[in-house]
């Protein structure tokens, strides 16, 4: 399994266990987990995220189950550098949490960032958010991404593919069938934030808009990593199913 | 023995057109999870005719007649909770009377009155006089009014557990949203109210938190709305806790706390 929706390192809001990349991997050894697309968690907070992808770097090249997505703020002026940086790294995407950095999601720095992941064929990852909004703390009040926003950015760059973690049914439908079939087609959409049974969101959007544009993600340690291999356990998913959200669509969403 | 402490399921009278397939999915990934018993409520009309929190005192009874009905149907399996507003006080004694008689096992108070209001002593002593737990909705470290509801947080919740110290408190879905360290500060020695690990959030850390504050032998398990992160919870813990505290948050302790009749064979 490979898990798209990783941290490491502290959150800035409250205590969570389980930050350093020994403790990750011990829970990706838990659950099964052979790969994951980590991030540095405080990163995505500060103003200037190179010394954090830095530290991601040096972590991630030491362990070969962990694999880097740098924070690009397209808002500082080497933001273009830290692109080529993540490719030189053999990044599978990088990241931008617009609201995080505090930059207009759909602004102009980031349709650029948007892009210039598209002309190198790099994916974008972005999450809609990160913990639930009514237990946030009074200082966190980052907006949550919009369906609108995920429309309009998937717009900005014919090549582009974007990786939006953390989105629920509702969401998803509003982006999917917002879209045209072919910008549709560049989006995926990883599962931890899917409701299972009884409501069945899950089950459903595998069968509404296909199981091949979505992919395993746990936002772990923020969340139990569990929650996401319980999800596809209560389904009755054939396994040429459940292997290419497990694995299989991440694998082939590496530059092409 | 896994007990889900906190389910639901849905009726006719309810909006919702997909109410049976809802109600199939909730049986089916019991079935997958293990679960023995779920243990539900039906809040009236699930805002159909009077709104979820507020149900009318004729939408309460409809709830618990259609719960009853499912309790009939599967008996082995559904356990019920008698769902009452207690503006209405006269009508939620009478018929958590009616409800217990005819099967139930416990009362589900959800948001009509604050958990600290006299209202509820009524309540609290048929609750007392028959042996059955008071499954509590509670907002987590709610600071205001939401919209819709008359939502509880954990100090009014431990509030009127001070006041009827006989009386067992089932405080609810502590992944349910909002600041659940809050509560679990608040009720950590409130020994009459137990927590149940229901609810959407799954955050990292937080059954760590309710096994230090709390202590495993007043957790009790539950899914609420979504199954699949109860599924992760009864992991997880299963990987924290050495067998016998497992057993004991999974159904142990809610054979304890509800009556003796509550779980052995079929449903009266």
């Amino acid at each position: 399994m490979i898990d798209v929706n990783a941290f490491l390192g502290p959150y800035p809001f409250r205590q969570v266990p389980g930050t350093s990349p020994e403790d990750l991997l011990r829970a990706m050894a838990r659950v099964r987990i052979d790969t994951a697309w980590v991030s540095h968690l405080t990163t995505l907070f500060w103003r200037d995220p190179a010394a954090g992808n830095r530290w991601l770097y040096e972590v991630t090249a030491q362990e070969p189950k962990l694999r880097p997505v740098p924070a690009v703020h397209p808002g500082m002026g080497d933001w273009l550098e830290a692109i080529e940086e993540a490719i030189a790294r053999d990044a599978p995407c990088v990241r931008c949490d617009p609201n995080f950095f505090g930059l207009a999601p759909t602004g102009a720095e980031v349709r650029a960032l948007v892009a210039a992941c598209g002309e190198r064929n790099l994916p974008l990852l972005t999450a809609v958010r990160l913990e639930d909004g009514r237990q946030r703390h009074p200082n966190d009040t980052a907006r949550d991404l919009t369906p609108a926003q995920v429309r309009t950015l998937i717009r900005a760059h014919p090549k582009t593919r974007i990786v939006v973690t953390h989105a629920d049914r509702e969401f998803i439908e509003q982006v999917h069938y917002g879209s045209t079939p072919q910008e549709a087609n560049r989006i995926f959409w990883d599962i931890c934030w899917i409701w299972g049974p009884p409501e069945d969101h899950l089950e459903h959007l595998l069968q509404s808009i296909g199981p091949e544009r979505f992919v395993f993600g746990t936002g772990q340690p923020l969340r139990l990593p569990e929650t996401s291999v319980a999800k596809l356990d209560l389904i009755d998913l054939a396994p040429e199913t459940r292997r290419p959200i497990e694995s299989g669509t991440a694998t082939g969403l590496g530059r092409r | 023995m896994i007990i889900d402490v906190h389910a639901h399921f849905y009726h006719d009278l309810s909006p919702r057109a997909d109410w049976e397939l809802r109600n199939e999915s909730r049986l089916k990934a019991g079935a997958k999870i293990g679960i023995q018993y779920h243990v539900a409520s039906i809040l009236g009309s699930w805002g159909r005719t009077s709104p979820i929190y507020f149900p009318s005192p004729t939408d309460a009874t409809a709830g618990n007649d259609a719960l009853l009905a499912l309790q009939r149907t599967n008996p082995t399996t559904i356990r019920g909770y008698a769902c009452v507003n207690p503006n209405y006080t006269d009508h939620a004694v009478s018929e958590i009377v009616r409800c217990l008689r005819a099967g139930m096992v416990g009362i589900k108070l959800a948001a009509s009155r604050r958990a600290n209001d006299p209202l509820l002593d009524p309540i609290c002593e048929v609750a007392l006089e028959h042996g059955v737990p008071i499954l509590h909705h509670i907002w987590q470290g709610r600071r205001g009014d939401w919209p819709g509801q008359d939502a509880s947080n954990g100090m009014e919740l431990a509030a009127l557990a001070r006041r009827h110290p006989k009386v067992t408190f089932i405080l609810a879905h502590i992944g349910g949203g909002g600041d659940w360290l809050d509560t679990l500060h608040i009720v950590h020695d409130s020994k009459n109210v137990f927590v149940d690990l229901s609810g959407s959030g799954v955050d990292g850390g937080m059954l760590e938190s309710c096994l230090f504050t709390v202590g495993a032998d007043r957790l009790l398990w539950g899914s609420d709305l979504t199954m699949c992160t109860g599924l992760a919870k009864l992991r997880y813990l299963e990987y924290l806790l050495d067998r016998r505290d497992y057993e004991m948050v999974a159904g142990g302790n809610a054979e304890r706390i509800f009556p003796a009749h509550a779980f052995r064979g079929t449903a009266r």
